[in-house]
């Protein structure tokens, strides 16, 4: 058991320089706060896992950071942007560095699998010859095992190549953040330590700093630099998987148990 | 005094119509235009439907002519089956029978394909992808239905004006061109144009709702079904309303 665990602990090697700040973030949906003077950091290189039970607002605060919700209050700042203050082009020109993997996958079904890829970098403009667009939508499902299914359609794929194909379009634009909206959510565990372990890997080649939205506890520990939990709202708590497993409020040890 | 709840739901509801409708305004000349995407749903939304109108429109000529044919007969005005007919297609029942397969056809599509886009986050993974949702999806497909109804309409009347000629000839022996004669000799210009006019509004109207109720599907497969099925009862709603609303003005301009 103890040999398992040391196999899931990463070594943390991210840097001090924060590229996501976020401060005091509000959001309410009619008379319910769903974040509620939220403050979180994000370091460079770093993964940080964001814990809290479903409708607590884990998805709301990922969304919030790449501009799909405008917040009532507070700040967030990427690589020193206010993303709040941006106008629709300067957030389209952000999200070109924050890659998101959605919960649902979201892979356009009318389109093929390279047509998936092909997709961002046509829409944000990338000046690729036809080329160097093929040679990336390769590498990028080079990356994640599948390279086969490029002219594929989503509906031909399983939910783990669909997640895995999700991923390989989050990365084509080699972006500098990922935000992952529940990666392992609806898959079986060999596929989700399967993904756990492919988001690992693709961390450390592309040196990607991320915000992972789970409660998936395998996950938790397998990708995991430090972890908050996200409890009405708020920040509850911050450490890493060891530190949280020590504590013993109940907000945290029912992730724990 | 308090508004009952469906009147106040129903409010609510055209407000957000007619904003979601003055969005479109807004969105449709301000670059960047989605040719691409636009001419990919004239082709799906018009030449795919094709063979529904076409078959649609031939039967509709058909039994409108079988059906009227004893009436006239009893009144001793059987030679002017082709003129009756074709007026009544050409002003009413081609226009009016068109837009609501139409809707049938391309309003649940829409309402279905934008609901699933919905729930399954696609219109959010546009929008991250550097993709202004609204003006990729909605304004493509309202312009590919405001601009392709009309053409199928005018198809459809002529194939049901084909389909009026076999059915004269079931009974009697009518030449093409003496058909054609007499069927030219009724119409006129100001039949014809206010119906076209007209079938720019049901395509704007069946596109617009359809793209409403999928863009603000609520979560979940029953939600997808829901638009689906809503975008064609109000898109059929409105073109009687708007149908109403022409002959009305047709009237004051007397081209009745």
């Amino acid at each position: 058991m103890q040999e398992q665990q040391q196999t899931y602990r990463k070594k943390a090697k991210y840097t001090d320089e924060v590229v996501i700040d976020i401060r005091d973030l509000y959001i309410a949906f009619g008379s319910n706060k769903v974040l509620n003077g939220f403050t979180l950091q994000l370091r460079r290189d770093e993964c940080k896992v964001v814990l809290g039970r479903s409708g607590s607002g884990k998805s709301v605060l990922i969304k919030c950071i790449i501009g799909l919700l405008k917040p009532k209050s507070g700040s967030i700042t990427v690589c020193s942007q206010d993303i709040l203050a941006m106008n629709h082009d300067e957030l389209d020109k952000m999200r070109i560095q924050i890659g998101f993997l959605f919960q649902s996958n979201a892979l356009y079904d009318s389109m093929t699998v390279r047509e998936n890829l092909e997709f961002p970098m046509r829409r944000h403009g990338l000046e690729l010859d036809e080329k160097d667009a093929e040679g990336r939508v390769l590498e990028a499902l080079a990356n994640v095992g599948l390279e086969h299914t490029v002219d594929m359609m989503p509906a031909e794929l399983s939910g783990g190549m669909k997640k895995r194909v999700a991923l390989a379009r989050t990365l084509i634009l080699k972006p500098d953040i990922i935000l992952y909206d529940e990666p392992t959510t609806g898959l079986d565990p060999v596929t989700s330590r399967e993904i756990s372990d492919l988001m690992n890997e693709l961390h450390e080649k592309y040196k990607t700093s991320s915000i992972v939205i789970s409660h998936d506890m395998n996950c938790v520990r397998t990708v995991a630099d430090r972890i908050a939990v996200l409890h009405e709202g708020k920040c509850f708590a911050e450490g890493s998987y060891e530190e949280l497993q020590q504590r013993t409020e109940k907000e945290i040890k029912q992730f724990f148990v | 005094m308090e508004l009952p709840r469906s009147l106040k739901m129903f409010l609510l509801e055209a407000g957000d119509l007619s904003a979601f409708t003055g969005r479109f305004f807004r969105e449709a000349f301000r670059p960047r235009y989605e040719w691409a995407e636009f001419i990919r749903q004239c082709f799906r939304i018009g030449y795919k439907s094709l063979p529904l109108i076409g078959i649609t429109g031939f039967i509709m000529g058909l039994v409108l002519t079988m059906q009227l044919r004893p009436s006239l007969v009893d009144y001793g005005v059987e030679a002017q089956l082709p003129a009756m007919v074709s007026l009544a297609i050409i002003r009413e029942v081609g226009p009016v029978i068109t837009a609501l397969i139409f809707a049938g056809k391309i309003g649940s599509s829409i309402g279905a394909e934008l609901g699933s886009m919905k729930v399954t986050e696609q219109i959010d993974a546009m929008e991250v992808s550097g993709t202004n949702p609204y003006k990729y999806l909605v304004v493509t497909r309202v312009a590919a239905t405001t601009l392709m109804l009309p053409i199928l309409v005018l198809l459809s009347d002529a194939i049901s004006i084909y389909g009026a000629y076999l059915g004269v000839n079931i009974k009697a022996n009518t030449s093409w061109s003496l058909f054609v004669r007499q069927v030219f000799e009724i119409l006129d210009f100001s039949d014809v144009l206010p119906a076209v006019i007209k079938t720019f509004f049901f395509g704007f109207a069946v596109g617009m709702i359809g793209c409403y109720k999928g863009y603000n599907s609520k979560k979940g497969t029953e939600g997808v079904g829901h638009s689906a099925n809503t975008a064609v009862v109000l898109s059929s709603l409105m073109i009687f309303i708007l149908d109403l609303i022409a002959v009305q003005v047709t009237d004051i301009l007397g081209l009745n």
